[in-house]
């Protein structure tokens, strides 16, 4: 117990000596608009790639400074000492991609109360920590990005399958009902199957396998998990089809570097963490000017990426989720 | 003797998988090819290799739950190696997985042996600590498929009529079997679960037995688990998560008695092409994945229910009868 206590306070303490060299260059830049992008945990290529984005952002609008930070390990407790460091600051927006849904809201809510612009995104924090979440994209875009992926691969059409994660998995759920509602608008594209690869690659690979045996026809295999998407690339290789199965679906460009170039996969989506941090902090940045308002319904623009429309949530979606393939894999593979 | 052997767990157990290809095949004609048999073998072979390590362990009366884990950090050992030195030829790697999968296992062999501790205590503890260590490792960081060597990924693709992950599963099996049948530290592997005061007095030393025992199982773990990454070109933290229940599951409905002293290579390898059938087949005969879980789950203890009936001891009643008689 004792010990515990001694780590904690050592920790707080680690955390405040981290935070001292900001606040003194913050001093200095009074009439610059400073903007904090904090992260789940720094040194993370994800968040690197927003930070990035983010960093042109600033570029565009001129006078604004961003403080990239965020704890060393992904902890909720690790992100209130950053937003406390961050409130004696004074600085104009917090822009968040939260460790906890719940546990953030008392320290941001302090953060609000002191006139702060706070904004989620990523990773959002419940309704009251926040003046609106940014998700990367939404269920109806992913759903359609997913079959637009294949069917864009197939002129002719043909059959196609689904390898999701578990039969359970809420996310996939969500993404595989969306893009069914979609399907009508591919008249050529036909569904024979769904079948659940739990997020195992022993076990994606068989499933995979077991899509080749059952339908010979079969022209592209939809993963929107990052699993089994590898795993499906891997049992097309092996079993010597590249260039007949097409692997698509949602995939980290790290992961499937090897296999976009094998020809297994031809593209597939993921969002772009670069457009996430540019956006926003174009959102927070406008929200701190007053330029907008994060109200149910309304319209915030974002620089390049055009606008993010609010729903009743004050949640909104940047954009499509971004298409990998050949001609940008090799850029992002060493990024995320 | 003929009588014997059509009467024995392992042609019971051959009949049933013959049985149960005969069946996929009416719905799904091309799953009995012999060129889809290969494939289902290839498949299954890392639980054929694990199933015949954990049948020293379990042999014992001991149990070996931290193999799976054992094969993940050895997989992301090697697999970190060969992406940040392409240049170490992969027979040092593969050497080095096995013997790390040693160390590993001599460590669970060690607790056992020498601290006394419970196997399913000591093995659960290691499991955790492994899967932990990976995450050390590698930071939580995947390695993946471009990141590796093509001489890496393609061994155990290699094929010479089947693929080299056969070829490595055959050896395995044809050196378990003379391991277990024609060498004295076999043997020693079930005088010691069978009867350990017993083994005592013919001279074996049944804490360093087990010891050798979880030796054994994890140098199988570390080779299985360069293949395994290498197969699937992959290795994060969670791969062969939970594995090591259906090598358990493999060695227990080949009739590797969990009680200890009883089992033979062929009923463990039998074992665990009973799981490999029915997980290839699950996903051809188009059943609904709640479906499969159930199924896969019912095999197994239809075949333990199966087992434990045909494993009633007769060597208490013998005892019995002979009290009454003196």
């Amino acid at each position: 117990m004792k010990l515990w206590k001694s780590l904690l306070a050592g920790a707080a303490a680690a955390v405040a000596l981290a935070a001292a060299p900001l606040a003194t260059t913050a001093a200095n830049a009074a009439d610059q608009t400073r903007i904090a992008l904090v992260v789940k945990g720094l040194g993370i290529g994800f968040f690197e790639a927003a930070n990035k984005g983010a960093e042109e952002a600033a570029k565009e609008l001129g006078d604004v400074e961003i403080i990239y930070t965020g704890p060393t390990d992904t902890t909720a407790e690790g992100q209130i000492e950053v937003i406390n460091a961050l409130i004696a600051q004074k600085v104009d927006a917090i822009a968040i991609s939260a460790n906890d849904k719940d546990a953030l809201v008392p320290a941001l809510k302090k953060a609000m109360d002191r006139g702060i612009t706070v904004i989620s995104w990523d990773s959002g924090v419940a309704p009251e920590g926040r003046a609106m979440q940014l998700n990367p994209s939404s269920t109806p875009l992913i759903g359609n990005m997913i079959i637009k992926l294949a069917a864009d691969n197939l002129p002719d059409g043909g059959d196609v399958a689904v390898l999701s994660a578990s039969a359970t998995a809420t996310n996939q759920n969500a993404w595989i009902a969306a893009m069914k509602q979609v399907m009508p608008n591919y008249p050529n594209i036909n569904l024979v199957a769904t079948v659940y690869g739990d997020d195992l690659s022993d076990k994606s690979y068989r499933e995979a396998q077991g899509l080749m045996q059952s339908y010979p026809d079969l022209k592209a295999i939809i993963a929107p998990t990052s699993v089994g998407i590898v795993a499906a690339a891997q049992a097309v290789e092996d079993a010597g089809k590249v260039g007949e199965i097409n692997v698509t679906g949602l995939g980290l460009p790290s992961e499937m570097a090897g296999h976009v170039e094998s020809g297994a996969s031809k593209s597939f989506a993921i969002w772009n963490p670069i457009d996430l941090g540019y956006s926003a902090t174009m959102i927070a940045y406008n929200l701190a000017k007053g330029k907008a308002t994060a109200e149910p319904g309304a319209e915030i623009p974002m620089g390049r990426m055009g606008s993010v429309k609010l729903d009743e949530n004050t949640e909104g979606a940047m954009a499509d989720p971004f298409v990998y393939d050949k001609s940008n894999i090799e850029q992002f593979k060493s990024i995320f | 003797m003929a009588d014997r052997l059509l009467r024995s767990r392992e042609m019971i157990l051959a009949v049933a998988i013959g049985a149960m290809i005969l069946l996929i095949s009416l719905r799904f004609p091309a799953f009995a090819e012999p060129a889809n048999l290969g494939r289902v073998f290839n498949d299954t072979a890392i639980l054929v290799m694990l199933a015949l390590g954990q049948m020293a362990v379990i042999l014992t009366k001991s149990i070996d739950l931290s193999v799976a884990a054992n094969l993940a950090l050895n997989g992301m050992v090697v697999a970190m190696l060969n992406s940040a030195f392409p240049g170490i030829p992969i027979p040092a790697l593969i050497l080095l997985a096995i013997l790390l999968g040693a160390a590993l296992g001599a460590v669970n062999g060690l607790m056992v042996w020498k601290l006394d501790i419970p196997p399913i205590v000591a093995t659960l503890g290691t499991l955790t600590i492994y899967r932990g260590l990976i995450f050390v490792v590698s930071g939580g960081a995947w390695v993946n498929a471009h990141e590796m060597s093509p001489a890496f990924k393609d061994l155990p693709r290699a094929a010479l009529g089947l693929p080299a992950l056969s070829w490595i599963a055959l050896g395995v099996i044809g050196l378990a079997w003379l391991l277990y049948t024609r060498t004295a530290t076999g043997r020693a592997f079930h005088a010691v679960g069978g009867n350990a005061n017993a083994a005592v007095y013919a001279g074996i030393d049944t804490g360093r037995t087990r010891f050798a025992a979880y030796v054994l199982s994890g140098a199988i773990a570390g080779l299985c688990g360069y293949l395994w990454v290498a197969r699937y070109a992959v290795a994060y933290v969670d791969i062969a998560g939970g594995f090591e229940l259906d090598v358990i599951a493999a060695c227990v409905i080949g009739g590797v008695s969990i009680a200890g002293g009883i089992g033979s290579v062929a009923g463990a390898v039998l074992g665990a092409l009973f799981l490999g059938v029915i997980k290839n087949a699950l996903p051809v005969v188009n059943i609904s994945p709640f479906w499969q879980l159930a199924i896969s789950g019912s095999a197994i203890i239809i075949a333990v229910a199966f087992n434990a009936r045909a494993e009633r001891r007769k060597g208490r009643v013998i005892l019995r009868t002979a009290e009454h008689r003196a």
